[in-house]
């Protein structure tokens, strides 16, 4: 085992999902594709924190789901530490030896913990179903993870509602390193939390991937946290990865449009000019059903589109060291200003963006 | 109208006390708050969740819970005490002089009635508009709040547009009968980060268009400071600071304040620097709470924070605080 191999190697992942007509015993038009997650690879080194950053609707949740392997890819490879694992059918893969290795945090504590069961259940499942354990050595280590993740013993015969937000936060944690796994998936995990927990949480977090040896995958859509906590970050836009890099290069000079609109949105307290600086997006993003395969995601948002942008989709190519952008005219790059095109009024592509995200738009 | 100058204030809390009676005992939820907003102005009001902003904002509008009882104070928005005004005259300006957005557009929105009625519904209630001039009007409205083809979006039903679009129909919901005071409770909480600048923007230039007074309602420090003037911070059900908005951050005078802009990871380099506020919200069911309800976080409390009356007093320009010690 070599130890400059990355943990984690996701390589041209797709994930499709039908939409509209169904097809009875083949016949009718083929259904359409909701392209999720459209051919994205990327890689998360041993004990880096790597942020996934994006809009609800951009395949962050899908992405997530395919790693965890909850949800068949529909392309695509995922290799974990050497092994393939994206073949091994989700339904199967609660049974296989990876499961214990790759552990989730959700996102809210309080919907992703089972009511009826007390803290210490709840951290014991996991336990009880990938570890086998039970009698005292049970009741050892969930003392023992408890302890880990700052959550006092005599809580632990607690239910969910008798918790405060920060507990539940660390049952939750607590839950996911129990059966000692190497890459923790965390799900915008301090988003509903208030500030002052917040903080808390998050040093927590720094704390246990230094002492127990943890690879993040940091989903989130709180840009400022993301700077904070991650190492690298990708920033995806309606299923493909626009912009990689390291944390701090990429929040200092980001290269596409996207991550610089994005960026550009925060608000920063104490500070009353930002509305001065603000970088747009008009229109709503394109459809992701059927996209058309040569156009850029972003074409019709974006104030530096020229016509190259319709025709010739954008590859993820390097700005700087580590910094990779999916565009043609990437901000730091002066020689290639294009001239821009008038933006797109909104069109009726956008419709069908309401109608899915009418349905899937509760994520915030 | 009522009242016209932008000196007098539109809308004036002055000692508000709300109560609420469970079973578990009656919470204190707010405790001798006060604050006033002027014509055109914006305020936020900031603080941790459980901190009393929304019972505040309700108070306001009117549409408290059944258990919540009123134990002080009184609110006069525009020349009347609504406190003591009959619900024949608050339900009057309510929805044409004052008007809400909530936190989830979603919940708020009626999920069986097309968008556009809703609108109409509020003109029909208020806008002096005939029932044949009430549709054209709320697809003007939808215009306004730039939902593009408001002729069909009018007919859609909440489900059938996204979160940001929802928001945007509460919006125009809300300014349809050009209101003198918006509160926006957490208006963008669970829309992207794209969407929200985009949210706020529209209200903060619809509400400089009609010099209409803007109180938000948010836990994001980051947020308030882009859009208020004034700040105000709210911890337990009191009011600990107010404060013009640059001065706040430049030099915060209650430790709470202090606390609560080092824990807050927008302007913060590194992980390091942010710094936890310890401790908990205090529960308010408690018959003992002391003057001072941050006194048990603070490290700066002295004995007289746990007996001594607490008055807020005025320290500077425009600047209030609650606290025997401020920094």
């Amino acid at each position: 085992m070599t130890s400059d191999r990355p943990l984690l190697a996701v390589d041209g992942l797709r994930k499709l999902y039908p939409v509209g007509k169904h097809r009875i015993w083949g016949r009718g038009a083929a259904p359409s594709l909701l392209h999720a997650v459209d051919g994205v690879s990327f890689t998360i080194g041993r004990g880096e924190t790597v942020g996934l950053v994006g809009e609800s609707g951009c395949g962050k949740t899908t992405i997530v789901r395919l790693i965890a392997r909850l949800l068949d890819a529909s392309h695509g490879s995922i290799c974990f530490d050497g092994l393939e694992i994206g073949k091994i059918p989700a339904r199967h893969f609660g049974l296989a030896p990876p499961r214990a290795q790759i552990q989730m945090v959700f996102q809210d504590a309080t919907d992703s913990l089972n009511p009826r069961f007390t803290a210490f259940r709840a951290i014991a499942d996991p336990l009880l179903r990938l570890r086998r354990l039970s009698g005292t050595a049970l009741r050892a280590r969930v003392e023992e993870v408890a302890r880990l993740t700052g959550l006092p013993p005599e809580l632990l015969s607690r239910f969910p509602h008798q918790l405060s937000g920060g507990q539940k936060a660390r049952v939750g944690i607590a839950r996911a390193i129990a059966v000692e796994p190497r890459l923790l998936i965390l799900d915008e995990p301090t988003s509903a939390l208030d500030v002052s927990v917040q903080v808390v949480i998050l040093r927590l977090l720094q704390d246990l991937k230094r002492q127990l040896d943890l690879s993040y995958l940091f989903v989130s859509h709180d840009l400022n946290v993301v700077r904070l906590l991650c190492n690298r970050i990708l920033v995806m836009y309606l299923g493909h990865i626009v912009e990689s890099g390291p944390a701090d290069r990429v929040f200092a000079a980001p290269a596409h449009p996207y991550t610089q609109a994005l960026l550009s949105a925060v608000p920063k307290p104490g500070f009353a000019g930002g509305r001065s600086t603000r970088i747009g997006l008009p229109g709503e993003p394109r459809s992701p059903i059927d996209p058309a395969p040569h156009i850029c995601p972003l074409y019709g948002r974006c104030g530096r589109a020229t016509e190259k942008c319709m025709v010739d989709m954008p590859a993820l190519r390097a700005i700087a060291a580590g910094q990779f952008a999916a565009c043609h005219y990437p901000i730091t790059d002066p020689a290639a200003e294009p001239q821009p095109l008038a933006v797109n009024e909104p069109s009726a592509e956008d419709d069908y963006r309401d109608l899915a995200l009418g349905q899937r738009g509760q994520n915030p | 109208m009522i009242g016209n100058s932008n000196t007098v204030p539109l809308l004036a809390v002055e000692d508000l006390g709300i109560e609420f009676r469970t079973r578990s005992g009656t919470v204190r939820a707010v405790d001798g708050i006060g604050f006033e907003l002027c014509r055109g102005k914006t305020m936020a009001l900031v603080g941790e969740s459980g901190s009393g902003k929304s019972v505040t904002a309700y108070a306001i509008m009117g549409i408290l819970d059944a258990a919540a009882r009123i134990t002080s104070g009184q609110i006069v928005f525009g020349g009347l005490a609504l406190l003591q005004a009959g619900e024949k005259a608050i339900a009057e300006i309510r929805g044409r002089e004052l008007a809400i957005i909530f936190q989830n557009p979603r919940t708020a929105l009626n999920p069986i009635r097309p968008v556009g009625k809703q609108i109409a519904d509020v003109l029909l209630r208020h806008g002096n508009v005939t029932a044949a001039q009430a549709p054209g009007r709320a697809i003007e409205m939808l215009a306004k709040v730039r939902i593009p083809d408001p002729e069909r979006r009018a007919r859609s039903y909440p489900f059938e547009l996204s979160g940001g679009m929802c928001q945007r129909v509460m919006i125009a919901m809300a300014l349809a009968c050009a209101p003198q005071l918006l509160i926006a409770d957490e208006p963008t909480t669970g829309l992207d980060i794209t969407t929200q600048a985009v949210i706020m923007d529209l209200i903060a230039e619809l509400a400089a268009s009609q010099n209409m007074a803007t109180l938000l309602i948010t836990h994001d420090l980051g947020l308030a400071s882009e859009y208020c003037d004034h700040i105000a911070v709210m911890h337990a059900g009191h009011i600990v600071e107010t404060a013009p908005m640059e001065a706040l951050f430049a030099a915060p005078h209650h430790p709470y304040t202090a606390k609560l802009i080092a824990a807050t990871p927008g302007g913060a380099p590194s992980l390091d620097a942010l710094v936890a506020i310890p401790g908990a919200l205090p529960d308010l069911r408690r018959a003992d709470l002391p003057p001072c309800r941050y006194s048990e976080r603070c490290e700066r409390a002295a004995p007289d924070c746990f007996d001594r009356p607490l008055r807020r007093r005025s320290v500077g320009d425009d600047r209030r605080v609650a606290c025997h010690f401020p920094l």
